[in-house]
């Protein structure tokens, strides 16, 4: 089967770069083992200090609305962190002082939301803290196996019932200034966090789950209809196991599902993330990449890889594969002209394009504009 | 010092790294509190049964075995074949008399098939529905799918020679559904074989795959199965024939549950061994030809099964549908249907059945389609029945849109 191009990995990075080449009219196919890193977003992207249009336009078409205001926001254990561009159900704040009062709500049974942790850091800011957990009827099947008292089984069930917490708050509230849920709202319905904050007499601010992460999963659903709705090509569970390499090209790529029947492509996208999703792989002599054997920076000697501070920066979280100015993979010293690596499988090898979300989104970007600048082949 | 230079574990187990991304999607836990979740009966559980059999969990027969969890896993763990393994080897409860019943499809049909008018319709009549729930506790509510009178084996018997007159051949695997229930899905696949050049022959007698074997705790005779079948498939491949089928879940079984769960070994077999879609879309690839007609006009909506989705080959029923002239298609979001096989014919799963299946009919009748596209019989079943539109394989599509 043949595309314009052809993306390996659906995560930020892959959807991100295979929306706008749908958009600009090629024909493309996303292959993705599994899922992806998204599932456990913040709903910040991290190191984009700016607010690009061309990232909120896509997001915006997507359905998707994100907001821009460089401050804090509110980590699940109770810190602060750096964020400017964020999903619009994300609170950023100018400083950690964001209230005096504050009214934290969890669930009956619910253990992925850490309430006393994060009462004890806005308690260290001076804010007060009331913790309170609702006991809903609607929540009693859930209750019976606590594997599935995870955040998305609670966000499924609020899609249905959110407008009766607003009522429980409603009534719970004294003189707190602000109201902190956790983040299992508008899973499927986006427009429940914002007539949550429309019915409530306070400030609401949605803090962090355990994982699955409820906006970054909504996030990824949203990003892939859009795709699908551009007519791409999404197939979701396979596996690229190999290319035919020739002549500085790829010619195609072979996956597990389709065996013998090859995807032949004019450019490749390997957006296939880092250690988390195999993008890169690790024993205890190499690092490598599986699908190219793209070359890869990393430190010969293993006792290097790692700092022996557990909680320091980790050389080895800086290793990725390499690439030329335009991101163009290289293999044996030479780049591979059709192929493009973007995303968390660059480590910290291009620091100028940011880290995290902000590495995934503008690298997507590079790639896309020198696959529409190139003649197609 | 030596060093095992990657790790390797059955199933893939100690791969997982409890990311809980299939959680997410299984369908079951969405629905019925008393299933403990992918996660939690695959690699976890697994870990405990290792230490003890004690630690095995019944509640692992809620499992439907819809493949889902694996699809989206990205650490690559085989969680649905972890928890079936658990199953065929821990599960010491000796299948009821309605299990046995129920899977037993290609006997079922058999008997059926002669008395087909007769069958229909005793299922079909409220006191027959009574007495099967009560006694056999298969849910009421179930419609039945009806018996052919004459088998699609004995139909294409009578042309064998005909097709034996094409330049070229294939072998066709068509199941029990095909055989006793629509023949008419296998008479549209001769159909357009036909009109490529290929013609189509039986296999020297095929067995039930053993599917609904496997899940309802009858391993011991699945593996017998599977031991006839690959042997018959061999057969065919030898002669340097392809074998094509039209049911995404025989496909699965034929080629990944006979290797991954009853240890049959079919590497030699498996490529061959493809969904009729795969073949023809490669067929007009390579350069054959397909004439349709210009008075078709269809809203098609495709389902994509969720076995079909584990085999990854939903693309090619999608393109072969999508170039029809005249046909609008929309492809529906990837969800569960909720029948799973025999799953839902359960009295005590058809709830959860059918709320596992709710959005997907909600997204049908949002489309209102024409007919749904569906490579599997159990979902049509299942969607023909709690929606009221019309199913029909792609193959049938294709079949009706063809310019003879
Ligand atoms: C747990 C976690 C939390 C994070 N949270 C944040 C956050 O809150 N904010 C932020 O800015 N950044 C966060 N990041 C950083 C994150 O890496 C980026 O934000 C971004 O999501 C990475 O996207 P990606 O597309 O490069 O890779 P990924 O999202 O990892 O996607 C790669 C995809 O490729 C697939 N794949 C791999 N190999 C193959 C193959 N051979 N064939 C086919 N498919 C393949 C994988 O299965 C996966 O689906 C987080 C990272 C992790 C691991
Ligand atoms: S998705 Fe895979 S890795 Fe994640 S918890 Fe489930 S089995 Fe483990
Ligand atoms: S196979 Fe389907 S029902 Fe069983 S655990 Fe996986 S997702 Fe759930």
């Amino acid at each position: 089967m043949r595309f314009d191009t052809v993306i390996i990995g659906g995560g930020l990075a892959g959807l991100v770069s295979s929306i706008s080449l749908q958009q600009a009219g090629q024909r493309t196919a996303i292959i993705s083992t599994g899922q992806n890193a998204l599932h456990f977003f913040s709903g910040s992207f991290e190191s984009m200090e700016e607010a690009p249009r061309r990232t909120v336009e896509l997001f915006a078409e997507a359905g998707i609305r994100l907001h821009y205001s460089p401050g804090v926001r509110l980590t699940p254990l109770g810190t602060f962190r750096d964020a400017a561009l964020s999903l619009e159900d994300i609170s950023l704040f100018p400083t950690p002082q964001f209230g005096r009062k504050i009214l934290l709500v969890s669930f009956m049974g619910y253990l992925d939301f850490f309430t006393s942790f994060l009462a004890e850091g806005l308690e260290k800011q001076g804010m007060s803290c009331r913790i309170r957990s609702l006991d809903l009827p609607e929540m009693e099947q859930l209750e019976q196996s606590p594997s599935e008292m995870r955040s998305v089984q609670i966000a499924r069930t609020m899609d249905r019932i959110w407008e009766k917490v607003v009522q429980e708050i409603r009534v719970l509230l004294r003189d707190e200034d602000t109201v902190v849920l956790p983040q299992v709202f508008g899973l499927q319905d986006t427009s429940v966090p914002g007539r949550i904050r429309q019915g409530i007499p306070a400030r609401v601010v949605f803090a962090g789950t355990m994982p699955p992460s409820v906006p970054g999963i909504r996030t990824q659903m949203l990003l892939k209809r859009r795709y699908e709705v551009l007519g791409g090509t999404y197939l979701m569970g396979d596996e690229a196991t190999g290319a035919d390499v020739r002549d500085g090209r790829v010619r195609s790529i072979a996956t597990k599902n389709l065996d013998t029947h090859g995807l032949e492509a004019g450019h490749f996208i390997l957006a296939s993330g880092s250690y988390f999703s195999k993008g890169l792989r690790s024993n205890p002599f190499r690092i490598n990449e599986p699908v190219f054997g793209l070359d890869v920076d990393y430190a010969e000697d293993r006792n290097r890889w790692y700092h022996p501070d557990f909680s320091g920066e980790q050389p080895y979280m800086g290793y990725g594969v390499r690439t030329d100015a335009v991101l163009h993979g290289i293999r044996d010293g030479q780049p591979i002209r059709n192929l493009y690596a973007i995303g968390s499988i660059l480590g910290r090898t291009r620091p100028e394009l940011g880290s995290a979300a902000g590495l995934a989104i503008r690298s997507a970007f590079v790639a896309v504009d020198e696959i529409l600048k190139s003649d197609p082949e | 010092m030596k060093l095992q230079e990657y790790t390797e574990s059955k199933y893939n187990f100690e791969e997982c790294m409890k990311c809980t991304v299939c959680t997410a999607y299984c369908p079951v836990l969405q629905v019925n509190p008393l299933y403990p979740g992918p996660k939690q009966a695959g690699p976890d559980g697994e870990r405990l049964r290792l230490k003890d059999p004690y630690f095995f969990n019944y509640a692992l027969k809620y499992c439907m075995n819809c493949k889902r969890c694996e699809v989206v896993c990205p650490s690559g763990v085989k969680v649905a074949d972890l928890i079936q393994a658990a199953r065929i080897k821990y599960d010491r409860s000796k299948p009821k008399l309605r299990d046995r019943i129920l899977a037993s499809t290609d006997f079922m049909g058999s008997l059926a098939r002669p008395f087909a008018p007769v069958v229909n319709g005793v299922t079909g009549l409220g006191i027959t529905k009574t007495a099967l729930d009560t006694l056999l506790k298969i849910e009421r509510q179930r419609t039945f799918p009806r018996y052919s009178a004459r088998s699609f084996e004995a139909w294409l018997r009578r042309r064998e020679k005909e097709q034996a007159a094409f330049p070229e051949q294939v072998s066709y695997f068509h199941g029990c559904y095909v055989n006793y229930n629509e023949p008419k899905l296998g008479k549209d696949l001769v159909k357009v074989l036909n009109a490529l050049g290929v013609g189509v022959r039986l296999l020297e007698k095929e067995k039930c795959c053993g599917i609904a074997l496997i899940t309802n705790g009858m391993s011991e005779d699945a593996t017998r199965h599977a031991r006839h079948n690959v042997s018959v498939l061999r057969k065919a491949v030898s002669e340097g024939r392809k074998v094509v089928t039209t049911s995404s879940s025989c496909t699965l079984t034929l080629r990944d549950e006979y290797p991954n769960l009853l240890g049959v070994d079919n590497a030699d077999v498996r490529d061959a061994l493809l969904m009729a879609t795969r073949y023809i879309f490669e067929r007009i690839e390579a350069g054959a030809q397909l004439r349709f007609r210009t008075d078709y006009h269809r809203k098609v909506a495709y389902h994509v099964p969720c076995h079909m989705e584990r085999l990854g080959w939903g693309i090619f029923s999608e393109k072969l549908l999508r170039m029809i002239p005249g046909l609008e298609f929309t492809l529906l979001d990837s969800a569960c249907c909720g029948m799973a096989g025999t799953y839902g014919f359960k009295k005590e799963n058809y709830a959860a059945s059918q709320a596992v299946g709710a959005p997907l009919f909600e997204q049908i009748r949002a489309v209102s389609p024409d007919i749904v596209a569906c490579d599997c019989e159990t979902c049509k079943w299942q969607i023909e029945m709690s929606t009221g539109y019309t199913v029909q394989n792609p193959v049938s599509i294709l079949a009706d849109a063809l310019d003879e």
